[in-house]
């Protein structure tokens, strides 16, 4: 039933090898395992609860699978086994960001203060552990800048420059995403792991976010991207995992995705589950009949 | 928008809600007023006499019922919302006003002595500076890092104890003792920090408490190194930088009034620990301001803010709460060996828990983060309660009642506000 991976063109960046994570007696993740090919955009897709958050709490060091293997392949570093790493350091040495489903800003720090604060670490070089900051030294000044600038860049791609200076919490839905977006490309990513990036966002925010990820990828980020949204996995994915209580079902291209009656039967027949909702089904049998 | 008050005709929505919350309230008051007021045991001789005072308890009931409908009126009438839908959703609100007053405070207290000549003046001025400290220490703990830190007088303990034995057994100065009192209390928040950072909240709260009361219960119970419950006295005083205030004995060290000429007169000390403790709390408050515009600074507010976000851009909360943690203690140490040498006195007494409430109380109360807003409630906390010595059996009642008061209408604390720490728009700079 499965479509077998083509195999890409580029090396993989991320590889996940039979990864299971469980919570008690309830399996999130079973066996999973798929790789996410370098400067490309991987989505992954399929009904709630089906474990796409858990993989990345997994990924990103929220959570410890229990069995299986997360291998980032860094091309200054060589493989670096994600599992292994305590969780706050897969950002800075595996070079993986991510956002939350739920938008989790600091909200009472400024637009800006977000930006910067995500380039901590560059910050704290430059500052020698504070000394140098507290001195006022021009190093660490100058390092500050350069901070700033980066900020403007990202600011500027999603739109806020003209809200960089607001508190972050008094924005609107929209420009919460775009600033948590915003925020992990400051990491410098390697990997960008968006979860369900556009929820909630009126299409034509969501077409601007289709723009600056298909822009991210050619400028070489890989990027794995939960999305409800079929019209926008379709539109931009460049492969497609699709899960469903913790199992991978499919994966392959999108065109090869949308007519996969195992991924249509796990969409349709989840009749225990909340009903899908309509802009799903809907999407899933236009861009079928369309292609079809 | 809302309906105005006492319109004509049928009863508005608001006089209803007036009369249904004083009913509650008085229900409530009475429940509370029959056993506390109504009725009074009297010790009669040879036996207990059971008085009524009803008419006590009438008019506490009365004045509660008429306090809620004149403050559900009075609500109406300024077009606010129900006190507890208005918790902040603050904007930035510039901070120059706040700057400028300030400024003038810091005006203020330089010729604080030269204003107000009299001992008893300065030295309250002294005790207020003492809490100022305290309370922008505890500030980097609770208001920037976001951490219920409720035993910080430990801190504090360890730095009085630091210039008080190191003094009785090694004979060092109180200068040597001053930076080796901020280390020590520095390194004691780094022990004690440890294995209780990883908590959260409420949990971070409580272990913190009981560490506070580890250390003064160590303190009383260590007799000899401690001296125990009686404390240590004799605590040398602080010299100016090498000259003591005493009055010139003949063969005796060069005093101070010696030294200058001028006539001896005990005031000298009293203005010079005044000075000593304004140079230590301002600088502090620069401290503060200075880290607030670091990375570490923002970390810490970062951290307050979400820590899950945190971790997922690569900050060690652990490491973060640390320093927060450490630094924090530092300063109370640095109060805690300017309070042995003002005091030449130290017990355990002096470090209970109840001055950990009130250093929090200042910080709560003034605002949290808001290093203006820790002077205000310092004043308020510290001061008032001092020039209203004849209530002094009301004074927890006062302090309750603030605390109430301030939690219902300024949940945020007196003054709260939060500049950006840089701008990306040429806008106001915040100042330093
Ligand atoms: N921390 C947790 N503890 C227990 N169960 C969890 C936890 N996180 C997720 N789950 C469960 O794992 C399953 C997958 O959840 P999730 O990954 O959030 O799904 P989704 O695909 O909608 O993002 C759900 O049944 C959820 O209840
Ligand atoms: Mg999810």
């Amino acid at each position: 039933m499965q479509i077998t991976d083509q195999t890409p063109s580029t090396p993989p960046l991320l590889e996940v090898e039979h990864v299971s994570m469980r919570f008690g007696g309830l399996v999130a993740i079973n066996d999973l395992s798929f790789t996410a090919t370098a400067r490309r955009i991987t989505a992954i897709i399929g009904p709630n609860g089906a474990g796409k958050t858990t993989l990345f709490n997994c990924l990103t060091g929220f959570y410890r699978p229990g069995v299986g293997r997360m291998t980032l392949h860094h091309p200054v570093r060589g493989p670096v086994r994600l599992e292994r790493l305590e969780g706050f350091r897969v950002a800075r040495e595996a070079g993986v960001a991510r956002t939350f489903q739920n938008i989790r800003l600091f909200p009472r720090m400024s637009v800006l203060e977000n930006l910067i604060v995500a380039q901590h670490h560059v910050l704290m070089r430059a500052s020698v552990c504070t000394i140098a900051g507290l001195l006022g030294l021009s190093r660490y000044r100058r390092a500050e800048a350069h901070a700033v600038g980066k900020a403007r860049h990202w600011l500027e791609r999603v739109g806020l420059v003209a809200h960089a200076d607001r508190e972050a919490g008094t924005l609107p839905y929209g420009d919460q995403r775009r600033l948590e977006i915003a925020r992990a490309l400051c990491t410098d990513p390697l990997l960008l792991c968006l979860d369900e990036p556009a929820a909630g966002l009126d299409p034509r925010e969501s077409q601007d976010l289709n723009r600056l990820l298909r822009s991210l990828r050619a400028e070489g980020v890989t990027i794995l991207l939960i999305e409800h949204d079929m019209s926008v996995v379709m539109e931009i994915s460049d492969k497609v995992v699709v899960l469903d209580h913790g199992q991978k079902i499919a994966v392959g291209p999108p065109a090869a995705i949308r007519t996969n009656p195992a991924v249509i039967r796990a969409y349709l027949g989840e009749e225990e589950d909340e009903p899908l909702p309509p802009e799903i089904t809907g999407a899933i049998g236009e861009e079928g009949k369309a292609h079809g | 928008m809302s309906a105005r008050l006492l319109k004509h005709g049928a009863p508005s929505p608001v006089l209803v809600t007036a009369i249904r919350e004083a009913a509650l309230t008085g229900l409530l008051v009475v429940v509370l007023a029959v056993p506390f007021l109504g009725l009074k045991i009297e010790n009669a001789g040879n036996g207990l006499l059971l008085e009524t005072r009803w008419p006590a308890a009438f008019i506490a009931v009365g004045l509660a019922m008429g306090g809620r409908v004149l403050l559900v009126l009075g609500r109406e009438w300024w077009h606010r919302p129900a006190v507890f839908d208005r918790f902040p959703g603050t904007v930035f609100l510039s901070e120059r006003p706040l700057w400028g007053l300030g400024m003038a405070g810091i005006l203020l207290a330089l010729f604080l002595p030269l204003l107000l000549p009299n001992r008893y003046a300065i030295d309250t001025a002294t005790t207020l500076l003492i809490y100022v400290m305290l309370g922008w220490g505890l500030n980097i703990v609770v208001g920037l890092a976001g951490l219920l830190d409720l035993g910080y007088v430990a801190f504090y303990a360890v730095g009085a104890y630091s210039y008080a034995l190191l003094s009785l057994y090694f004979d060092y100065s109180f200068w040597l003792c001053l930076p080796l009192a901020g280390l020590l209390a520095a390194l004691f928040g780094i022990l004690l920090g440890f294995p209780v950072l990883r908590l959260r909240g409420d949990y971070l709260a409580i272990v913190t408490l009981g560490f506070g009361e580890i250390i003064r219960v160590v303190l009383t119970n260590w007799n000899t190194l401690t001296h125990g419950s009686q404390g240590i006295s004799g605590i040398p005083r602080p010299s100016f930088f090498g000259l003591p205030f005493g009055v010139a004995v003949e063969g005796g060290p060069v005093t101070f009034s010696a030294f200058f000429g001028i006539a001896h007169d005990p005031l000298h000390r009293v203005i010079f620990l005044y000075y000593l403790i304004l140079v230590l709390a301002l600088g502090t408050n620069a401290f503060t301001l200075r880290i607030r515009r670091l990375p570490i600074g923002r970390a810490w507010e970062a951290l307050r803010e979400d820590e899950t976000a945190c971790r997922a851009l690569g900050l060690d909360p652990t490491t973060i709460k640390l320093s927060a943690f450490a630094i924090g203690a530092m300063f109370a140490g640095l109060a805690g060996s300017f309070f042995a040498a003002r005091q030449g006195f130290v017990s355990p007494e002096s470090f209970a828990f109840l001055e950990s409430a009130i250093i929090l109380a200042i910080v709560v109360l003034g605002g949290m983060g808001s290093q203006t807003g820790v002077v205000v409630a310092a004043f308020v906390l510290v001061v008032l309660p001092e020039w209203f010595r004849d209530f002094v059996e009301y004074r927890m009642f006062l302090f309750g009642a603030a605390m109430v008061a301030v939690m219902l209408w300024r949940p945020q604390g007196l003054l709260s506000h939060r500049a950006p720490t840089l701008r990306l728009s040429p806008g106001p700079a915040p100042p330093h």
